[in-house]
């Protein structure tokens, strides 16, 4: 769990670009296949991200593990779509609400594709963020203000913190006799009074961290300077412009092989 | 009054104030909608919230003090704060480093450091805005005598000329280290002057109050027996919060009627891991841990993680390193009946286990209080007769005596020594040698694991 959130480390250009400029990417690509619904735009995404793969700075054994969740959500989001989708054309299956249609087979490959093309860059390119340098981008390249970004960056750092109170507390109720959770009703109640002591320690951890960022000048007024400027050069627009192609390159694919189908005529 | 250059320990009693004064000279006890202000407290003649550079605070609780992921992050954050020019940032991290003695790479992970390089890189991060006074608050309260150490030595080569002020307990660590002594009682300064004149003429009051005096007589050791019946057994034991890493392998430890056992060695060698394998609370992850036919009282598994909860109560009671884990209820009476409600006393049997541990650890007048209200002290006794009340044949107990004061620290290891007599097994996690010797206790020392270090 903690070795997946961890992110990709290395010394490629792909793993110093300004984190804002990879979501922007992958974003440009997500809103283009979001526009149309159709096999052609997103199996060329999806051929294009594929090429680009091995220049991604992801060893594959990384990129598997964190595709993982994606290549089951896909199939499956297809074989609903074919089973329930709706129907057109020539019907091969029909069973209670089941329909198997040539429409809804279309529609399940089209869908398949499309998620395939839209998580893969997502997760390629997130997988090699690190959360300090996302805080710079957002804060400097994205002038997000500095107390929202610099607090959530510090809170995120007392997740592991708590994943130890949670354990501590689970044993302390087992050591208490109160361990015992007696059905579901007794499962509810144990989780529930384990969940409002971790927010007990949470707000207590929060608090101590607040006072030791005030302690250091945090949120003094003064204006703030940055160690490590963000940088939106080169590199940067590069990778923007390589998802603007992509996703112009599969929508002029659709519209020039009339598969294009906008998302709202269906 | 501190004069520029002064170096003070600051000193009292649980809750007579100490962290609060320090919180007020930080300028960090905020405005009158947060409390109530008399008097005043002024830094280079301003009031502290607007002199914050000139003022550096180094906090008790190593884990919330590193702000950042990456600890040369952490040491620019506070520059960073004060509007620093990002050219003269990077040396500037550099040398307060190099001056606490953190020799990391710059994005070695915070969360990666042990207890002294954590509290030694707060000290970097304040160190690096080039304070005139430094305000220390239990700098050293949650670290192993290495970790004490490393954080003294630290102090000790960049304190110069600047201005600083400590509060702790403990105060044998400081005493070359400082020039002049305070104590504050609960009606302000009891005490003020050079250490050894305050020694020499408020001894006897301070340690009566709970501070640690140098010098001061510890209480016997007793010596015990080591022939009680084997109650607890491992054998090439291994112990780990996950399965596929065990943080320490191959032990093998008798835990004995009538007898304590120490379990010693440096932070992350699993000592706590340890302590909990042996409660019943963590299963083995390899080798055997069996309890006896004396400790199982009829139950089936020789093996404590598969026993029920209820059935640990009178078998192996557990003290946790942080007290309020283990608080469950809304006030200290409802705590200390949680156990024997769960073993099914009621009404007079219930008052005649309750009531006499009320008396025995002074918390008669505190029974309607909420545990999380009560002083550190306090906590510690409440977690410590949680326990006691359903008398379980083995304690054991991880850090009992951490950041306690003299007077609560000579009270437990007195109940404790009341418990072996009784013929109950003592296995308790410390890092304090007296803990050790004032139980007489046999010692199991843990080494570093590779994969630790």
């Amino acid at each position: 769990m903690t070795t997946l959130l961890a992110p990709v480390r290395g010394d490629r250009v792909v793993h110093r670009i300004n984190p804002v400029a990879k979501i922007a990417a992958s974003a440009v690509i997500g809103l283009a296949l979001l526009i149309t619904i159709d096999p052609v735009s997103a199996s060329t995404a999806l051929a294009c991200v594929l090429l680009l793969l091995p220049f991604a700075g992801v060893p594959w054994r990384a990129l598997l593990v964190r595709l993982v969740p994606i290549l089951v959500a896909a199939p499956l989001t297809a074989l609903t779509i074919a089973l329930y989708g709706a129907p057109s054309g020539e019907v091969h299956f029909r069973f209670l609400l089941i329909t198997v249609s040539d429409g809804s087979l279309a529609l399940a490959l089209a869908a398949l594709l499309r998620v395939l093309a839209i998580g893969i860059p997502a997760t390629l390119l997130v997988a090699t963020v690190d959360t300090t340098d996302l805080a710079d981008g957002l804060a400097q390249t994205w002038r997000l203000p500095a107390r929202f970004v610099l607090g959530g960056l510090a809170a995120f750092r007392l997740v592991g913190l708590l994943v130890e109170d949670w354990r501590v507390l689970v044993s302390a109720r087992r050591a208490r006799g109160v361990g015992d959770a007696g059905g579901l009703l007794g499962r509810l109640r144990f989780v529930g009074g384990l969940g409002f002591s971790l927010l007990v320690f949470a707000i207590r951890r929060a608090g101590a961290l607040s006072v030791a960022m005030e302690a250091r000048g945090f949120g003094s007024g003064t204006r703030r300077t940055w160690a490590r400027q963000a940088r939106f050069g080169r590199a940067e627009w590069v990778l923007v412009g390589i998802g603007v192609a992509i996703a112009a390159l599969s929508l002029a694919a659709s519209v020039l092989t009339g598969a294009f189908t906008f998302i709202g005529a269906r | 009054m501190i004069e520029p250059g002064e170096r003070v320990l600051l000193l009292g009693a649980s809750g007579s104030g100490k962290s609060t004064l320090l919180h007020g000279i930080a300028g960090l006890l905020g405005g009158s909608d947060e409390g109530e202000e008399q008097g005043s407290v002024s830094v280079d003649g301003r009031h502290p919230a607007d002199a914050r550079e000139r003022i550096g605070l180094v906090l008790q609780d190593p884990d919330t003090q590193a702000v950042l992921a990456r600890v040369g992050d952490d040491v620019a954050f506070g520059l960073e704060n004060l509007g620093t020019p990002p050219a003269e940032i990077g040396p500037r991290v550099t040398a307060a480093l190099a001056a606490v003695g953190l020799d990391v790479p710059l994005d070695r992970s915070t969360s990666a450091l042990s207890g002294g390089q954590k509290q030694r890189l707060a000290l970097a991060g304040v160190l690096a805005m080039e304070p005139g006074l430094l305000l220390l608050d239990e700098p050293t309260a949650n670290l192993d005598p290495d970790g004490v150490a490393e954080v003294r030595d630290a102090l000790e080569r960049i304190a110069g000329e600047r201005t600083v002020v400590v509060v702790e307990h403990r105060v044998a660590t400081w005493w070359d280290f400082v020039d002049r002594v305070v104590v504050l009682g609960a009606d302000g300064v009891i005490a003020d002057g050079r250490p050894a004149d305050v020694l020499a003429r408020h001894g006897a009051r301070l340690d009566a109050a709970g501070v640690w005096v140098p010098g001061a007589q510890l209480p016997a050791p007793l010596l015990r027996s080591e022939d009680g019946a084997v109650l607890l057994s491992a054998s090439d034991l291994a112990v780990g919060r996950e399965r596929a890493h065990p943080v320490a392998r191959g032990i093998a430890l008798d835990v004995r009627r009538g007898a304590a056992l120490a379990i010693t060695g440096p932070n992350g060698a699993g000592k706590s891991t340890l302590a909990l394998t042996l409660a019943g609370l963590l299963a083995p992850r390899g080798g055997q841990l069996e309890a006896s036919a004396a400790l199982r009282q009829g139950l089936a598994s020789a093996e404590p993680v598969r026993w029920r909860s209820r059935d640990l109560l009178t078998r192996i009671g557990t003290v946790f390193q942080s007290p309020e884990h283990q608080f469950l209820t809304g006030s200290v009476q409802a705590e200390l009946e949680l156990g024997p409600r769960a073993l099914g006393l009621r009404g007079a049997a219930l008052a005649a286990v309750v009531d006499p541990l009320l008396e025995r650890l002074r918390l008669g007048r505190l029974a309607k209080a909420n545990p999380h209200t009560l002083s550190g002290g306090e906590k510690r006794r409440l977690s410590v007769a949680t326990v006691l009340a359903t008398s379980p044949s083995v304690i054991v107990l991880d850090e009992p005596t951490f950041g306690q004061d003299a007077r609560t620290w000579r009270e437990l290891i007195a109940l404790l020594g009341e418990q072996l007599d009784a013929g109950r097994a003592i296995l308790a996690v410390t890092h304090d040698p007296a803990v050790v010797e004032g139980l007489g206790a046999a010692e199991h020392r843990l080494g570093r694991t590779r994969e630790a270090a």
